[in-house]
């Protein structure tokens, strides 16, 4: 069991192993559970303070992982930053010093720069849950799109699953690129190759060029939203012409041999990277995605409070 | 399998069976007839219990509803017990309000986790009674829990385990003491 | 003064091609004497060097001071004692201070405070442009004339062509090099190099491209103006290769290597580690490959280190928020003697050549050399010494350095200039 736990802190899949994964898998299948009794809570947190820290707008992943703390009796307080660029380094040193402070027992972070979740972990001894650092990666999204996959699956090894859209500024692609590897799928990539980072395929990934490929080949497409941001920046000419190239359109599903699972991270730009009689189509699992993020989330919560590992010493009964 | 060399087999198969028979009558007779009655076994080897009991009694006075509880996350233990275990499957049948609910363990012990199966069942639904049911009772109480249907009173020390072993998951029926090891 | 004989120490001087184990002489702040049989007169000092190098003391012709404007992390003082320390007994001071050394007062303030220092001799390097703005040339003959030894926007590249042009042109009066930091600014942004590591770590690149393009224009600049162009801190396989044919034409560039582009790569920033940050970042093995070759083969003429002190609290951020630059004066002849010496890249005498007579020679710098009636500027060290690199006990204000906890060969332990000693490790 010592092998599978978790450590400290959650801040990306990159380092997790394939047990340590499961895990947080088969612990969330219990807290699914939970969310449909009428009495939607149970005591396991009771007494803990934790902090949501989004330092970047963010209403559904904040929202979700609120409900999982309160579903666990733990008692939430929300911060959210807007501190201009200048300010961040300094508002994160201070910040880590101030929770150290207050004996936070378990922090959740969201932060525009890649590698802050990791800033913040190292330097308090409270529980660090990545909730999204730059482009870099967020983990409890990963986690609940593979435990998506393989509800409606059954499996994830051997799956084929393709990811489309903005990977280069797509930590939701990077976690879930690391989980499904180590669990044995196999990933490919698809979309404009202004927004392919650099040395992908070194990682393992296939690439297709054309979103008709990635469909023919998918068993699931993780598609990502795309921001209006990348079209004023210059990577891609407008959103219609990527709608017309790279959207997952239904006439191109409809052509296609196989009916392949269709996810969604959110919020959806309908019309852009999806069309809405996809993104609500039989094959849509997006609200299934968003009844496991919570228990994905209670999971997490509860893996990393769940005592320390030198105190193995079971109690009686 | 073979039994640990410092540990002693106190019930076999057969004692064990008759146990549960005596237990199965005795439920129907607390409560009244099992019109009401809903077995809960407690994860792990309270579920296998409460089903076997469950069959007992069908097969007397017709068929009784199931349920099964995991407690691990009403523990009052959690930060104590290291790596957090996993969490088993809970599954209760219907709204347990007004309900003769009668909770099926293994051991009773210290009766923490009694404790906690009566905090979680609080959530669906308020029973009109709650009766507890274990297979063996090894004293060593640290809360005022008592069980009110009993297969066997054991005495050991405080550092030896009583661990219950059934046919559906260890292979084997039998009741062993194991020396000395604690818990 | 009184004069010093230097004894039994292994004398290396590339600029006359001296290898050999002699005694050294210094009388009134110049060398008097080099020889086997040289001695010493009456009242001298004498340093035993027996089993040490005997050199030309180094010159570093890229070297951030902080003052004015950035005093917590360095001062003029504090950089030229951490120069002294590492066997530099010159550094040539870039001028992205604030506010920048565009004017001849700036200049004199400089040269001022590196005086009262008492450290390593302090060459101001002054502005290309006003304010460092890229638009308008800056006075380069009073810049000059107040004691300017070239210019540079170093911190920013030059963007335009035609400025550049002009600055190569105009420069060629006063017969000093125009220094560039190569980075193509609309390929900029990003803050650790463009390959599978930022990928990995989700950090914005800078491409190996953005140096090339730059490299590749101020070598055909300085080809169409005939002027001397240096480029700053080359980093990879392509700027190596530019250079290497721009000599090959008859160009007149010239070009540096920091040491931790000659052992780093980007694997160094691993853990989002902010002392592995600086322009140009490091990168990849074959790029590391391609500098060191270009070192050895005389196409990049001399080791820089860009020693770019920052105050321990703007390196403790996150990553993208950390400002780009380490230390390196310090560490510089170890790095090189271990990294280089130790593993055949280059031989103790190239090292020397690269650390000091080249230096000297491609700024027009007094040094590098230990020819008698030279100014006394030496080195003494000892290659074989091993220690372990502790940035909490060096000279320099600042901590920021990727070797922190490298066990490293080779140490100074008497640095002279002009005959008197700046520098003593301790316990010598």
């Amino acid at each position: 069991m010592t092998s599978a736990a978790l450590g400290k802190d959650l801040l990306g899949l990159e380092e997790l192993s394939r047990d340590q994964i499961e895990l947080v898998l088969d612990t969330a299948e219990p807290f699914k559970e939970v969310s449909e009794r009428a009495i939607k809570k149970v005591p396991t947190l009771r007494g803990k303070t934790i902090v949501n820290l989004f330092y970047e707008p963010s209403t559904r992943t904040r929202i979700s992982f609120e409900f999982a703390e309160k579903r666990l009796s733990a008692d939430t307080v929300n911060i959210a930053s807007s501190g201009s660029s200048v300010e961040k380094g300094e508002t994160l040193v201070d910040t880590a010093r101030n929770l150290e402070a207050m004996r936070i027992d378990m922090v959740v972070m969201r932060h525009p720069s890649s590698g802050a979740a990791k800033f913040l972990a190292e330097r308090i001894p409270s529980n660090v849950i990545n909730g999204g650092d730059g482009w870099h990666e967020h983990p409890t999204q990963a986690l609940l799109d593979l435990l998506t996959i393989r509800g409606a699956l059954g499996k994830i090894s051997g799956v084929n699953v393709c990811i489309c859209g903005d990977i280069l500024h797509s930590r939701v692609a990077r976690s879930n690129i690391w989980g499904l590897l180590k669990l044995g799928a196999q990933v490919a990539l698809c979309g404009p190759p202004s927004l392919m980072p650099s040395g992908i395929e070194d990682l393992g990934v296939k690439v297709f060029r054309r979103i008709e490929e990635a469909i023919e080949w998918a068993d699931a497409l993780n598609v990502l939203r795309l921001q209006l941001e990348r079209m004023k920046a210059g990577f891609i000419p407008s959103l219609a012409e990527y709608n017309r190239i790279f959207g997952v359109t239904q006439g191109r599903l409809d052509r296609a041999k196989k009916d392949p699972l269709i996810l969604h991270p959110g919020p959806i730009n309908r019309g852009v990277e999806i069309d809405s009689r996809v993104a609500d189509g039989p094959n849509s699992v997006i609200l299934r995605q968003v009844t496991n993020g919570i228990a994905i989330r209670m999971a997490v919560l509860y893996l990393l409070a769940g005592g320390r590992p030198d105190s193995a010493e079971l109690s009686k009964s | 399998m073979n039994p640990p060399e410092n540990s002693l087999d106190i019930l076999d198969a057969g004692e064990i069976s008759r146990a549960l028979e005596r237990m199965a009558g005795e439920i129907g007779a607390l409560a009244g007839g099992t019109d009401n009655v809903v077995l809960i076994g407690i994860q792990r080897r309270g579920v296998e219990l409460a089903e076997r009991l469950g069959g007992l009694i069908q097969t007397t006075r017709g068929p009784v509803p199931l349920g099964a509880l995991d407690i691990t996350l009403y523990r009052d233990d959690l930060q104590a017990i290291g790596p957090a275990p996993v969490v088993g499957e809970t599954r209760i049948p219907m709204d347990l309000t007004d309900r003769f609910v009668v909770i099926v363990d293994d051991v009773l012990y210290t009766g923490r986790t009694v404790r906690a199966a009566m905090d979680e069942l609080r959530d669906f639904g308020r029973p009109g009674r709650i009766a507890l049911c274990v297979l063996i009772d090894r004293g060593g109480r640290e809360l005022p829990i008592q069980a009110d249907i009993v297969g066997h009173f054991v005495e050991v020390g405080s550092r030896d385990r009583v661990d219950v072993l059934i046919q559906e998951v260890d292979g084997v029926d039998s009741v062993r003491v194991v020396r000395g090891s604690g818990r | 003064m009184k004069p010093v004989l230097i004894r039994n120490g292994r004398i290396v001087d590339p600029s006359r091609g001296r290898d050999e184990v002699a005694n050294l002489l210094i009388l009134d702040g110049k060398i008097e004497a080099v020889g086997a049989d040289v001695g010493a007169p009456d009242g001298a000092d004498i340093v035993d060097a027996a089993g040490k190098v005997v050199a030309p003391g180094f010159i570093d012709v890229h070297v951030h001071l902080r003052e004015p404007g950035g005093e917590e992390s360095e001062t003029i003082a504090t950089g030229a004692r951490s120069a002294a320390a590492g066997g530099f007994t010159g550094i040539c001071a870039m001028p992205n201070t604030n506010p920048v050394t565009d004017n001849a007062a700036a200049v004199g303030f400089v040269l001022k405070q590196a005086a009262a220092a008492g450290g390593a001799r302090v060459y101001p390097i002054a502005t290309i442009s006003v304010g460092q703005k890229g638009q308008q040339l800056a006075p380069m003959g009073g810049l000059v004339d107040a004691g300017a030894v070239a210019v540079s926007d170093d911190g920013f590249p030059v963007m335009s062509s035609h400025l550049m042009r002009t600055a190569l042109e105009y420069a060629q009066t006063f017969d000093i090099p125009v220094a560039d930091h190569c980075e193509d600014q609309a390929l900029a942004g990003g803050s650790m190099h463009e390959g599978l590591m930022s990928t990995r770590l989700g950090l914005k690149g800078i491409p190996s491209a953005a140096e090339d393009i730059m490299v590749a224009r101020d070598v055909l600049l300085a080809e169409l103006t005939g002027g001397h162009v240096h480029i700053c801190h080359c980093s990879t396989v392509n700027s190596v290769e530019i250079v290497r044919r721009g000599k090959e034409n008859g160009v007149k560039v010239t070009a540096e290597v920091t040491p931790h582009h000659l052992t780093l790569t980007d694997e160094a920033c691993a853990g989002y580690n902010t002392d592995a940050k600086m322009n140009p970042p490091l990168r990849r093995p074959a790029d590391v490959e391609a500098v060191r070759a270009g070192l050895k083969d005389g196409t990049l003429d001399v080791i820089a280190t860009d020693h770019a002190p920052h105050h321990y609290e703007s390196k403790e951020r996150d990553f993208d928020e950390a400002p780009f630059g380490i230390v390196g004066l310090e560490t510089a002849l170890s790095v090189g003697v271990t990294a280089l010496v130790e593993e055949g890249v280059l031989t103790l005498s190239a090292l020397i050549d690269r650390m000091s007579c080249m230096p000297a020679r491609i700024f027009h710098l007094d040094g590098g050399t230990l020819a008698p009636g030279k100014p006394a500027d030496v080195v003494v060290f000892d290659p074989h010494a091993k220690w372990t690199v502790d940035p909490g006990a060096f000279q320099s204000r600042s901590r920021n350095s990727p070797y922190a906890g490298w066990e490293v060969m080779g140490r100074v332990e008497r640095t002279f200039v002009g005959g008197r000693i700046v520098y003593h490790a301790a316990g010598q």
